[in-house]
């Protein structure tokens, strides 16, 4: 990354960015918030779940994997594509099984959070209910397939931060599954230190014996939507 | 002007949704002075005899019973709310859809480690018939609006109420719109 | 299941053997231990052991030094490698709207009848796999299958019956089959034949030339000069996209990179397309001389042919034709004693995966890696192929520039219209009376392809495949080229009877089988796509789930992330909008209707209680 810098314009409002950063990048350096599920700020881009999807220059495309220009026009909170965005977060919710009231990851879950701030009352589309492994075979860590969301933040946190390659895909189309580098994962070189272990969006990779300590009302999105942290950038004043 | 009607129903659920609606605390006189309360467990009432304004489901469709008290529902309520995690995508119950019915019922009634003497399936005539699997409401029928939590709050089934007893559409605030 | 099980499930005691172990490892030698040989490894383990077991590819990893979970991301994506043993032949039936129409559901019965296999798993005795398939690129010769690899044509109920015998019949199999060399009890079976039907050959493609001319030609121009032509010609990619060749050199030639690659894109997939097949049997030279031209004008040094895994039949008469270039002086080093210019060419088979057609899926499955496609930018042309530029072409694209440089960019262009110059291959099937490849100019119109090809009583046209549109007979007076229907040579017809809404229905399902499962929207969108046709198919459909599809279709358009998810919707949205009638008729007059039936949920209740429903009349 240069220090060039590059002016585009979001929503109207011009930004200032940096020569190689990404448009969610220099979105987030400028306190807009592009709703986002796959992306980790840690991790390179994978362009996944597409809910990050701008108009930018008047062709759809991810934030997180298109590089800013200079110039660039990005359209990023119309109601057009949060209306896009939000049937993708109903599709996740439709394609695993979802169920919040059980989940300890609930008030903590991206997806469940987008849903929350997309305006998301409940998913309409048919539930595909699929036949998916849990494994709990690890000492410390479980791996609850149904709420996977196939995001591969875990596969590239392992490869690319704990240097262990212990995820993988498996399949393809509907099919495609979250697998692991051995015959289950207590079979593997994960352990919970791992950034693969810390970097699951929605409860599918959980620590045991950690869940349900912060009672309910208190989780991080219960507090403020989800990218208020992001957008609490933008007003604070720049020095 | 005649109160606006309030049907209730429990199907496969766990009533805890009720339990949420009651504990409305002094907001419950408010309720009845906002609508009339018609065919309910609430009040034991077990037909409907007139149209009722506003219909709330709890539960998904687990039986052959809870698809004709839904459909029941459809037909007299002009407003229907689907209210829960249960009714909403089939909630704890429908943890058996990634098992099969089959499957379920054989390993409950016939070859579970608590089972004795071979075991029997349940046969009753008065047992309705499960379904292949749980089913949200809105697979079942066509369902106005929905109200998520396990259970939704008092105060979001308040707001809820409220909007739709006085003709306004609810729309819930960031707080209120809870999944779990 | 719930959690049980995972290590018995996944273990496989029977293919740990250590002598498989020497075997593999072999194997792994022999293509350098290089990574980006996957493809070839693991289909030298399919082919030797009739499957990739749990431990072969632990077995692989480990002669890769890599670790055993990429090699089962690779191996699990493609539909030609399996897990399970299947039975010792593997049938697999083209499935496609024209095999359907040419009886491929009773070829598909006679074989499950002969064989005892019933669709989709093996016999009994092991001897047998019947399965569909997507489309095998036979669409003028269907019903057409695959036999342990190896195409069978024109086949009926009694072909099934006769073949199911005589392979009963032959010798168990002592030695496996040489990897890429067909199954000689396949390949000996009478109805192991593809035609190639050219019924007509137009005035570029398939004119005689000497094997050659077009590369002598382009010696006497500076690779700068070479583009100059092709972009004066105004060739437009011929895989469909339509994309200039010549500025796509462009942009390759002045990339920095450490080497420049070429990519030849036969992974031809396009239900309904095989003009690639003929080319490839018929005049495979203008096909290398092309690659070789674009070798001169780009600097590459190697070329890439990535060869559908379902044409693997014509692997070896390609390295045939590829060793007598390299004897003549036309492939290898100092081509045609010019020094310095050296090229050579690489066919990689795939291993049946139609969105490795999109390109830089095609480089993720070159480098052995599953075929998901590439965020752009880079484009390929920055960094494709090991991340260096890379031009990736249609075989007919590279044809026609051969030709181009035989007789001139003006020669050329004085074909077709003003914006889609040249000739075009067009494959064509279904209810027409002579099937097979057309050479037509740009700019011929639906109807006087109808004319010729003997389909005068077309109802319907699927142009360009299932990711082109369907073309009402309002619509026949258009043209084919790029300013108006663009195709990349599928052209199905379908007749009187043929029933839209399940010609787009199977379309669906091709797509959910071949979605690459990377992007949200396009891996749940088409399978939801699916449930909600259905429906509408079923007689359960309302208004009401017709506008909700035309949504859920607009937004699996706007937000996939290639062109399959980006046109993962056309079957459903060209047929709502030429066709409404068609989804009228079928529609319920009610608001809501359910997907299910009551008796439909309840039909595994009553199986195992053995009792009816109870009758529940409304109380009064």
């Amino acid at each position: 990354m240069s220090d060039a810098r590059i002016s585009l314009t979001v929503d109207g409002t011009q930004i200032q960015a940096l020569e190689g950063q990404s448009v969610i990048q220099a979105c987030d350096a400028a306190g807009v918030y592009v709703p986002r599920l796959c992306y980790h700020p840690d991790l390179p881009p994978a362009g996944h779940c597409r809910v990050c999807s701008c108009r930018i220059n008047g062709r759809i495309n991810s934030a997180c994997v298109t590089p800013v220009s200079q110039g660039m026009v990005v359209e990023n909170d119309t109601p057009a594509l949060n209306s896009d965005r939000r049937v993708i977060i109903e599709m996740l919710f439709v394609e695993g099984y979802h169920l919040c009231p059980t989940c300890e990851k609930s008030g903590d879950c991206e997806l469940q959070a987008l849903g929350y701030r997309l305006g998301m009352a409940a998913p309409t589309l048919p539930y595909l209910w699929p036949q998916r492994e849990l494994d709990a075979t690890h000492p410390e860590i479980v791996l609850d397939r149904n709420r996977c969301i196939l995001c591969s933040r875990c596969i590239r946190a392992s490869r690319y931060e704990d240097g262990k390659s212990v995820f993988g895909f498996e399949g393809r189309g509907i099919h495609m599954r979250l697998t692991v580098d051995g015959s289950a994962l207590g079979d593997t070189a994960m352990a919970a230190a791992d950034k693969a272990a810390h970097v699951c969006p929605v409860g599918c990779i959980l620590i045991k014996r950690t869940g349900f300590r912060t009672p309910s009302g208190h989780h991080r999105f219960d507090k403020a939507p989800i990218g208020s942290d992001i957008e609490a950038v933008r007003s604070v004043p720049k020095t | 002007m005649a109160k606006p009607r309030l049907a209730t129903c429990s199907l496969a659920g766990c009533f805890g949704c009720h339990m949420s609606l009651l504990d409305m605390d002094e907001r419950l006189l408010e309720l009845i002075d906002l609508v009339d309360l018609d065919k309910s467990p609430l009040d034991d009432k077990k037909c409907f005899d007139q149209p009722v304004d506003i219909g709330l489901v709890e539960g998904g469709c687990s039986n052959e019973h809870n698809v004709h008290v839904l459909k029941q529902f459809r037909k007299n309520c002009r407003i229907l709310v689907s209210v829960g995690a249960c009714a909403i995508n089939g909630g704890v119950p429908s943890m058996r859809n990634l098992v099969g019915l089959r499957e379920c019922l054989e390993e409950a009634y016939l070859n579970g480690p608590t089972v004795e003497d071979g075991g029997t399936m349940p046969n009753d005539e008065d047992l309705p018939l499960l379904l292949d699997r749980v089913y949200p409401s809105h697979e079942i029928v066509k369902i106005d609006y929905f109200l998520p939590g396990c259970p939704p709050s008092a105060n979001a089934i308040w707001e809820t109420i409220k909007a739709l007893a006085s003709g306004r559409e609810p729309a819930l605030s960031y707080r209120l719109r809870k999944y779990d | 299941m719930m959690g049980t099980g995972a290590r018995e499930l996944r273990e496989d005691p029977a293919a740990a053997r250590p002598e498989d172990a020497v075997l593999i490892d072999r194997i792994v030698a022999e293509f350098g231990r290089d990574r980006t040989r996957l493809m070839d490894i693991v289909q030298a383990v399919q082919h030797r052991w009739g499957r990739v077991s749990a431990a072969s590819v632990r077995a692989i990893a480990q002669s890769l030094g890599i670790h055993a979970v990429e090699v089962e991301d690779m191996v699990s994506f493609y539909s030609f490698f399996s897990r399970e043993r299947k039975g010792r032949f593997h049938v697999r039936l083209s499935k496609t709207p024209v095999s359907l129409m040419k009886g491929a559901a009773k070829v598909a019965q006679a074989f499950a009848a002969a064989s005892g296999a019933a669709i989709g798993t093996a016999s009994p005795d092991g001897e047998f796999t019947i399965e569909w398939t997507s489309d095998i690129g036979m669409a003028d010769q269907e019903p057409s299958a695959l036999i342990n690899g190896t195409v069978v044509t024109a086949l009926s109920p009694s072909d099934a019956r006769s073949i199911i015998a005589a392979l009963r019949a032959a010798p168990a199999d002592v030695d496996p089959p040489v990897f890429r060399a067909p199954d000689p009890r396949v390949a000996a079976l009478p109805q192991a034949r593809v035609a190639s039907h050219i019924m007509k050959a137009g005035p570029i493609i398939f004119q005689r030339r000497r094997r050659g001319d077009g590369v002598r030609a382009a010696l006497g121009l500076s690779p700068e000069s070479i583009i100059q032509e092709i972009i004066k010609a105004k060739l437009r990619g011929r895989g469909g996209a339509g994309f200039p060749t010549g500025l796509k050199w462009k942009f390759c030639r002045k990339s920095p990179g450490q080497q420049h690659y070429l990519i030849c894109n036969a992974d031809e997939g396009e239900p309904g397309t095989f003009k690639d097949r003929v080319l490839l049997t018929e005049a495979p030279d203008v096909v290398f001389d092309g690659m070789t031209i674009a070798a001169n004008a780009l600097g590459a040094q190697s070329g890439l042919v990535y060869l559908r895994g379902e044409y693997a039949y014509l692997w070896k008469t390609l390295q045939t034709v590829l060793e007598n270039r390299r004897r003549l002086g036309l492939l290898g080093s100092n081509i045609c004693g010019c020094e310095g210019f050296d090229f050579d060419v690489r066919i990689q088979l795939g291993a049946g995966a139609y969105v490795c057609g999109e390109e830089s899926a095609l480089i993720e499955s070159l480098e052995g890696k599953r075929g998901a496609p590439r965020d752009r930018p880079p484009f390929p042309t920055e960094r494709g192929y090991l991340q260096q530029p890379t031009a990736v072409d249609n075989v007919e694209s590279f044809a026609c520039v051969a030709r181009i440089m035989e007789n001139g960019s003006d020669w050329f262009a004085s074909f077709g219209t003003r914006e889609s110059t040249g000739t075009k291959l067009l494959s064509v099937s279904g209810d027409c009376a002579h099937p097979g490849i057309y050479e037509v100019p740009f700019g011929i119109t639906v109807n006087e392809l109808l004319d010729q090809v003997g389909a005068a009583d077309a109802e319907f046209v699927q142009m360009a495949g299932p990711s082109g549109q369907c073309v009402a007979p309002k619509d026949f007076g258009r043209r084919i080229a790029y300013e108006d229907l663009a195709t990349g040579g599928s052209v199905m017809v379908f007749g009187p009877g043929r029933d839209v809404l399940e010609v787009a229905s199977l379309f669906t399902e091709f797509f959910i089988h071949e979605s690459c499962g990377w992007c949200a929207p396009c891996r749940v969108g088409t399978t939801l796509l699916g449930r909600g046709l259905d429906k509408i198919l079923k007689h359960r459909g309302t208004l009401e789930d017709v506008t909700a599809l035309e949504e859920l279709a607009n937004t699996v358009t706007r937000m996939s992330r290639c062109g399959l998810g980006q046109t993962a919707a056309n079957p459903i949205l060209t047929t709502m909008r030429n066709f409404p009638q068609v989804y009228e008729a079928r529609l319920l007059p009610y608001q809501f209707v359910p997907a299910v039936t009551l008796e439909e949920a309840l039909a595994v209740a009553v199986k195992v209680q053995g009792r009816e429903p109870v009758d529940e009349t409304e109380p009064v």
